[in-house]
Order: structure tokens, then C-alpha cells, then sequence
């Protein structure tokens, strides 16, 4: 495979061809926020956290599915994109009912993390506490749809990594919502293995084990990575 | 089939003519006012007239003047009846016979029909849409013919990128260039689709072309594949579109028939089929990457492009996608030579642009102008203007993803990047009109909740952004904003517009941004007063 | 209770400020010029909007104070159930086991908001300390830059919601 050399902030650095901006960002040490990225599913583009400047590209462009160039010239951390990372995650918070004190995800949920890596110290837009619907008829998990912020993270890791494919999403625009099979309660549905790789995935509180109470719900990401890890590397053993 | 029996078609069509032919409109605006019962009322009051062999009743595609539907018009002398009823069937075929009639007559030498110049439109109105024999005696086919015998792929990409084609969808992306870009990928299977998911509230052109000459996007369709190495096409069409749908599929049926599509067609190797593929009702299908998801039995939402689809398109393979004006385009430009199609227009836009006028407009209906017409020309020459003589304030093209041009700037000529300067958009034709009678604030939230709803919901700035927009819009016709709501609106605009992932997010806030370009005042006027108590915290605002 | 968390640090606060409006404090007016305010709790009820003009009026610098007030938190939970007609209904009637009847005693019960609200979509707030509860450190530090004349912003690892 033949190498690329490209700037990241001003660092030059090379990476592989066919690696994402993303991935030869995070081999070089340069932190960029996502959202709906998953190691190991594959992605999407849909949060727009995760967005970069490109030198001679009009557009932002996402990080995660953005192949690197020869020469290209990469910024990820201006006043622009830090503002625009900001909205996006008011907008987020606005959209749903988010109770970080309630939530079984308190304090080890990632849209709660990023908002504090942002300055979010209060939401700008009017919150629009949208009723939804809680599905706890399944037996070990349960779906609060207010905490869902649509990253989809648990249809792919349903779909590619246990291959299912129980999880997708019905609707469109705001009432765009996770769904288990033809829309029926996740209890019924027929195709779900209840591996629970959904609720790993998660990145906030919106699938959750059943008995988890505010705050006491970790995502053990580590198991699917070890999956991943040894789909594709044929290695059993899970990578930090 | 080869030339000889394409010719014998054609022959014989002509041949089977009559003295008189009354060319009743069959398009979806005049067919919703009654058209169907129209015609077979006039073939009967024929019948009963003892005419049948003078005069033919054909049912032909748009004819334009979709406000004064049903339309008549009688060949050779091209007289036009508007707003007929089949009750005065008797009377329209006694004018043959030197009779009278009280049917409204509409003026075929009016601006509205001379300044038009049809590329696209040349066959509708004239050819009955149901019979291939029709298009066939219009030459139709015969660029097909000639391609396919004559030309080499890369003549044909050659021919399009001479001829200065530009994508008629709305973005105006150089046609030939795409094209040369699929031809050159490396790929055993490659697809060819028509866009014609037409979804801008207010637009037409794309259903009347699908409605009125169908057998020319299969035409310009199969030119296209035999240029970029496809032997496969789809139709993307919505749901919506019912008349356009079946019109479409008989035409496939037809052409199949005749060995015009299929397996070795013109007794040449290339093969080309057209499958159509029908819409559930979402607006973003027509965004080019949601279309193939939903080609591909998909949930339609968008992708990040790259991979563009010429690399990377439906089920992996290079795809070429065209909307219906592009592929309409194609047959005429190869029959008549790109110098001919080059030599229309202006420097940037070359040849002409069907639009939907629709609004406050006395002549609503379709239009085929060249590029570069000034808008004034379209709106007041051609338009008539505003019903009862209302001052126009502003043109809205584009659709959602357009903007407002002022009534200032009317004699902007219509192309490209004239559009673009305004911060509006070509768009796809449609051409909303507004007298001073509406208020910009208004417009722009009718287009902001269209966006809301449309959304599909897949990338936070469009599927969140939209709702918070229209809220503040809400907000400031409540008069209950202020004027950080406003700074708060704008700054949303220029978000969602720079992170949304697809076109529809990316162009949503332009309907916004253009009315407060030019009607800020209007924004401004509704705002409350801000004081201590209220707006946005001063400490907050970086 | 996160306040009285700063233990000893109370003292030291007590000499550099004079506490001129608590609900734990016997003044029924909330008074005038006073320097800086810490808003607890959201907009919920006709008093909470009444109150909420007059202090920012009569203040210089107005602090929405832990989740409740920057975000709605817990009291905001009740708006997806919609107008307050249906909120009463809910918990006074469908969930009521005995006697279901509407708390209504006039001049007495506020009525409630059409929705739960944070402090800054009623009025202008300057500076937010989100936390439910804000823990006591933040609060600490965020007092002394406000009592060193430079009110900022929190950021990064000092702001923390839930």
C-alpha cells in the first residue's frame, strides 16, 4: 500500500491510501470529536462533529469518511468548526429530552462528554420536548427514544457485527426514530439475538440494561472490539 | 429494425394524415380539468359530423397555457380553444364545415407562445405520447440510429461536451463532462438513471416532458448508455406522477416491441434496457445518492459524495444520473449537431430552459426559453405579470433550495451563474411569482417547514437545524422575537448551509438568506423590542 | 445542599458578600440594585415569571444555577405530556388513589406555565453553573472569580450537567 503525506494542523504526516482523514489523524496523536463513528462498523457521516477544513475544498468535509490526498492540508480545530461543533450539539440537546441527572448514562455518555469538551454551559435553542415512547418489552434491554440522537451506531454494530439486522430507523426529518424489526416492540421481535452489541454501541443512555440505575451504566466497547479485532485481524484478543 | 423500417414508420405516419387534425391536450393539468371526456366528445361530434376521414382527434402532450385547459388547437390554420367542455364539441368540429362557436379563443401569436424557442418541448403538443409511431414521424429515434451506426462512444461524449449541455436538475454540472467521467471508469457493469423525481412545490416541467414525449428520454437515455458503456437504465420516478408513470411504461413497452431497446438494437451489439422505478413520497430521493438507495430497495437517505456516483453509484458500479430536461436534450443535440445547440443561449449556458410558471401570474403554464432571456421578459412579456395588473415584488426560483429575486432585479438574464449572484439558484424550472401582497417572512417559512418535513432526518444540521429555524421564523411572525432571535436565525442558516450533509440541508436556509438579502426590512419590522429582560445573555455570545 | 458542601468556605463568602434575598431568609421583596443573584430551579408557574422580571430588573449579574435553571431538568420532565390541563390531570387525577381533585386555592396555588422553561428563555442571564447538583468546588471557584470582578464563562472540565 502506498503512502500518503499530508497536514494535519500544521503537523506533516503520512498514513496508508484508503485511510480516512479520521485514521491518520488518530495515528498521529490529534484528537478529533466524533459522534456517530464506531470503530469497527463502518461509517457514515451522519453527526457532522466530525467535520474538517480542507485546503482548496469549498465544503467541510467529514473526517471519518474523507480518504486522505497526497499534499492535503488539513485543519480540525478552528474558531469555526469549534462553533459549529457547539450548535450541533445544542441542536442535539434541544432536539430530545436529554436529563443528564435521570439517566442511566450519566457520566459516562459521549454526546454529555463532548458537550463539556465544547463549552456547552446552556443550550441556545428552545428545547422542544418531544413526547416519546420508552420499549422496555424487551427482557434484558430496554430503548428510551429521548436520549436517541440517531447516530444509527446500534443499526450498523446490529447489521455488521452481529448480523442481525433487528435494528433501523422509520421515519424522516424529527420523527425519525430507531425501530426493531417491521416496527414492532423490540420484546417481540423474532430476528434479535439480544447480544446487547446495541446497547455497547450506544453513546448516550437511549438503549440501556434493564435494572441500570441513574448514572451506573458503563458501554463496554471492548467487547466489540474484540469482535472486530478478530474478524479482521484474526487476533482473539481485544485491542486497548 | 434498421433505418429502412424506421423510415417505413415514419412514411406511414405521415402518410395516414388527415386534412384536419384537433390536437387535444392529454397532460395532467388539462387532463384534471376534463381533457379525456373533451376528446371523446370531439371524436364522436366527428363521427356524428360524418368527418372521420378529414379530420383526426389526436391526444397530444402539454400545450403550455396550462391555466386555460382544456386546450384545442386545430391544424393547419392553428386556431386555439380554451377552456373547453365536451358539450361544445359540436359546435369546435362545426368551424370545419364553416360553422360558428362560442368556445373561448386563446391567441397562438401572443408573446406567451412566440417568445418561446423548443428544444425540449418540440414534440409536445404535436405528438400523441401513446403511439411510438408518432415520435418515430418526428424524426424520433434517428439520432439513436446514427449513433449507434455512425459514432464511437467518445464521439458521442465529444459531441456532448461541444455542445455546452449543462445538468438541468438544478446544480448545472458541465453534462458531457459527467459523462466522459463514466466512460472512462473501468467497470463490467455500469448504470445509466433519469432523474425524475421532480419534488420543488410549484414545479412541472419534468412531468409534462415524461407526460408529452416520453419516447425522448428513452431515446436520449439509450444514447447516453451506448456513450458511457451502460446496458442498463432507470426511471426515477415518483408516485405522484401517475399519468407520467404509465405514459413512461408504455413507451418502454413500445420501444421493446420495436427492438429500440433491448438486445442488439439498430442490428448494432449494444444492448440497453430501462426498468422504472416509482417513489414512495420523500422529497430527498431526488438528491442523487438518496435515489440509488432507494433504486437499490434502500431507505432513501443521502451519502457523503466522494465516491460521486460516476465512480461509485447504484450497487457500487459508475452511474451516470441526468435529470428528464438533460436526457431530453440529448437526441435533439445529436440530430442537429452541438454547433446548432452551442449557438443558443448565452456563453455559459448554452441552449434553453423549460419553466413552470406558477403563482400570482396571469398565464400560468409551461415555458421553453432560451438561456440568457431576462426574467422580466418571462414574467411580464410572456407571463402577462400579476392577475389585475398587482405590482410584482419578487420571483422565487428554485424551489426550496432557491431564493427570492427582487422585483429590482427582473432583468437579470436567466442562466447559471446570473441566478447564483442573486443567492437563488437555476434550480430545475420552477418559477413562483409573488405580488406585494406577500409577505417574504411568510414565503420563507412555507419553505423552511417543506425543508422540516423533508428532512431525512440522517445528519443533525438539516434534521435539527431545520426545526430550530422554523421555530425562530415562527417566533419573529409572532412578533415575539428580537433581534438576537434574528442574529440566532442567521447564524443557524449559515450552519446548516456550511455542515448539512447533502444538497437538501445544504440549500434549506437559502430561502432564508435570500429574503433577508433583499427584504431584511420585512424581518426587521416584525421584531419586539429588546430591553434588560429579555435576548440573549451578552456574556454568552463569543 | 451542594452550597452548605462548602463548609468552612461559607464563612469566608459571609464576610465578602451581604446575603439580601434567600428562601431561607424572613424578606418577602425581593430588593433592589443588588450585585448578583443565583437563580435556582426553572420557570414553571406564574409567581417563577413574576419574580424572574423583578430580579433581573433590580440585578446586575443574573446566574442560572445548577440544571433545573439552565436546562429544566427534572421540572422541565412534564412538558412532553403537553398544556398543564393534561400535567393535572395526570398527577392529580389518573394517578390520584383517593379524592382526585385539582390543587386550586386562588391567590394561593400559582398557576403554571403553558411549559417548563430554563431562566434564559424568560430573561437575559449572564453566567450559567449547570450540575444537578453543581458540586461544591465549581460552585467555590465560580464565587471567586464573581467576587474577583471577572464572571467567566465555565469551560471544558468545570462545566458538568447531570
Amino acid at each position: 500500500m502506498a503512502a500518503k503525506t499530508l497536514t494535519i494542523d500544521g503537523k506533516q504526516i503520512s498514513a496508508f491510501e484508503g485511510a480516512t482523514v479520521l485514521q491518520a489523524a488518530e495515528e498521529a496523536g490529534i484528537p478529533i470529536p466524533t459522534l456517530c463513528h464506531l470503530d469497527g462498523v463502518y461509517d457514515i457521516g451522519a453527526c457532522r462533529i466530525c467535520l474538517v477544513e480542507v485546503e482548496g475544498v469549498a465544503k467541510l468535509l467529514p473526517a471519518c469518511t474523507t480518504r486522505v490526498r497526497e499534499g492535503m492540508e488539513v485543519r480540525t480545530d478552528t474558531e469555526r468548526l469549534r462553533n459549529y461543533r457547539r450548535m450541533i450539539l445544542e441542536l442535539l440537546f434541544a432536539e430530545r429530552n436529554h436529563v443528564c441527572a435521570v439517566c442511566v448514562s450519566n457520566g459516562h455518555c459521549e454526546l454529555q462528554t463532548l458537550a463539556y469538551e465544547h463549552g456547552m454551559d446552556h443550550v441556545r435553542y428552545e428545547y422542544r420536548f418531544p413526547k416519546w415512547d420508552l420499549d422496555v418489552t424487551h427482557r434484558l434491554y430496554g430503548m428510551d427514544h429521548n436520549r436517541c440522537i440517531l447516530c444509527n451506531r446500534c443499526v450498523r454494530a446490529c447489521w455488521h457485527i452481529e448480523g442481525a439486522g433487528t435494528k433501523n430507523v422509520a421515519g424522516r426529518g424529527a420523527r425519525a426514530h430507531i425501530i426493531s424489526d417491521l416496527n414492532q416492540p423490540w420484546g417481540d421481535s423474532e430476528s434479535c439475538t439480544s447480544c446487547g452489541k446495541c446497547v455497547d454501541a450506544c453513546p448516550t443512555g437511549a438503549l440501556f440494561k434493564k435494572g441500570a440505575t441513574a448514572g451506573e451504566m458503563a458501554h463496554n466497547r471492548a467487547k466489540l472490539e474484540f469482535i472486530v479485532t478478530a474478524r479482521e485481524k484474526k487476533q482473539w484478543i481485544a485491542s486497548e | 429494425m434498421v433505418i429502412d423500417d424506421l423510415n417505413a414508420i415514419a412514411e406511414a405516419e405521415r402518410a395516414a394524415r388527415k386534412k384536419y387534425t384537433l390536437r387535444c391536450c392529454m397532460a395532467a393539468g388539462c387532463h384534471s380539468s376534463n381533457s379525456v371526456a373533451v376528446k371523446k366528445a370531439l371524436e364522436q361530434a366527428v363521427k356524428d359530423a360524418g368527418l372521420e376521414d378529414l379530420v383526426e382527434v389526436r391526444g397530444v402532450g402539454c400545450m403550455r397555457l396550462c391555466c386555460q385547459g382544456p386546450l384545442v388547437q386545430v391544424d393547419p390554420d392553428g386556431t386555439l380553444y380554451e377552456k373547453v367542455r365536451p358539450e361544445d364539441s359540436a359546435s369546435l368540429v362545426g368551424t370545419l364545415k364553416g360553422g360558428t362557436t362560442h368556445v373561448q379563443k386563446g391567441d397562438p401569436n401572443s408573446p406567451f407562445f412566440t417568445e418561446q424557442l423548443s428544444i425540449v418541448l418540440a414534440n409536445s403538443g404535436y405528438i400523441d405520447p401513446e403511439r411510438i409511431e408518432s415520435y418515430i414521424a418526428a424524426d424520433g429515434y434517428r439520432a439513436l440510429h446514427d449513433v449507434l451506426r455512425e459514432m464511437t462512444p467518445k464521439e458521442v461524449v465529444d459531441e456532448i461536451i461541444k455542445s455546452g449541455l449543462r445538468g438541468r436538475g438544478g446544480a448545472g454540472f458541465p453534462t458531457g463532462l459527467k459523462w466522459g467521467t463514466v466512460a472512462k471508469t473501468e467497470s463490467a457493469q455500469k448504470y445509466v438513471i433519469c432523474n425524475a423525481d421532480e419534488g420543488d412545490p410549484g414545479a412541472f416541467m419534468d412531468r409534462s416532458v415524461l407526460e408529452s414525449d416520453p419516447h425522448s428520454i428513452l431515446e436520449g437515455m439509450a444514447i447516453a448508455g451506448y456513450a458511457v458503456g451502460a446496458n442498463q437504465g432507470f426511471v426515477y420516478v415518483r408516485a405522484e406522477y401517475p399519468l407520467a408513470i404509465s405514459r413512461l411504461q408504455n413507451a418502454i413497452k413500445q420501444a421493446k416491441q420495436r427492438g429500440l431497446l433491448g438486445s442488439g438494437i439498430f442490428e448494432s451489439p449494444f444492448t440497453f434496457n430501462i426498468d422504472v422505478r416509482i417513489g414512495a413520497g420523500a422529497f430527498v430521493c431526488g438528491e442523487e445518492t438518496a435515489l440509488m438507495m432507494s433504486v437499490e430497495g434502500k431507505r432513501g437517505t443521502p451519502r457523503p459524495r466522494p465516491p460521486f456516483p460516476a465512480e461509485s453509484g447504484l450497487w457500487g458500479c459508475p452511474t451516470l444520473i441526468n435529470n428528464v430536461e438533460t436526457f431530453a436534450n440529448v437526441a435533439p443535440i445529436l440530430r442537429k449537431g452541438a454547433d446548432w445547440f452551442a449557438s443558443i443561449g448565452t456563453e455559459k449556458s448554452k441552449g434553453t430552459k423549460v419553466f413552470a410558471l406558477a403563482g400570482k401570474i396571469t398565464n400560468t403554464g409551461l415555458i421553453e426559453v432560451p438561456m440568457g432571456t431576462k426574467l422580466r421578459d418571462i414574467v411580464e412579456k410572456m407571463g402577462g405579470g400579476a392577475p389585475d395588473g398587482a405590482p410584482i415584488k419578487a420571483v422565487q426560483t428554485g424551489g426550496p433550495s432557491g431564493g427570492c429575486i427582487p422585483a429590482e432585479a427582473l432583468d437579470t438574464p436567466v442562466d447559471y451563474e446570473s441566478l447564483a449572484s442573486l443567492g437563488s439558484i437555476m434550480g430545475s424550472g420552477g418559477m413562483i411569482v409573488m405580488d406585494d401582497a406577500t409577505r417574504m417572512v411568510d414565503v420563507a417559512r412555507f419553505f423552511m417547514e417543506f425543508c422540516m418535513d423533508e428532512s431525512c432526518g440522517k445528519c443533525v444540521p438539516c434534521r435539527a437545524g431545520t426545526v430550530q429555524m422554523h421555530s425562530l421564523l415562527e417566533k419573529i411572525l409572532n412578533r415575539e422575537a428580537t433581534a438576537a432571535d434574528l442574529q440566532r436565525l442567521e447564524e443557524l442558516c449559515q450552519m446548516v448551509r456550511d455542515t448539512s450533509l447533502c444538497g437538501l440541508g445544504q440549500t434549506a436556509p437559502n430561502p432564508v438568506l435570500s429574503t433577508l438579502r433583499f427584504f431584511r426590512s420585512e424581518y426587521e419590522e416584525l421584531l419586539k423590542k429588546e430591553t434588560a429582560h429579555n435576548g440573549e445573555p451578552r456574556a454568552a455570545i463569543r | 445542599m451542594s452550597f452548605l458542601d462548602l463548609d468552612e468556605w461559607l464563612v469566608d463568602l459571609a464576610a465578602a458578600v451581604d446575603v439580601v434575598y434567600s428562601p431561607i431568609m424572613d424578606i418577602k421583596e425581593y430588593p433592589e440594585n443588588v450585585d448578583v443573584v443565583l437563580v435556582e430551579g426553572a420557570i414553571a408557574n406564574e409567581d417563577h415569571v413574576e419574580l424572574m422580571h423583578r430580579i433581573r430588573a433590580n440585578t446586575k449579574v443574573v446566574v442560572a444555577f445548577g440544571d433545573c435553571a439552565v436546562t429544566g431538568n427534572v421540572t422541565a420532565l412534564r412538558n412532553p405530556l403537553g398544556d398543564p390541563e393534561n400535567v393535572l390531570q395526570r398527577a392529580y387525577k389518573d394517578a390520584a388513589d383517593i379524592a382526585p381533585q385539582y390543587p386550586a386555592e386562588k391567590d394561593i396555588v400559582p398557576r403554571l406555565t403553558p411549559r417548563v422553561t430554563p431562566v434564559h428563555e424568560l430573561v437575559k442571564v449572564d453566567l450559567f453553573l449547570p450540575g444537578c447538583p453543581p458540586p461544591a468546588p465549581r460552585i467555590k471557584l465560580f464565587l471567586e472569580q464573581l467576587l474577583a470582578g471577572k464572571g467567566e464563562r465555565l469551560a471544558g472540565a468545570n462545566i458538568k450537567f447531570g
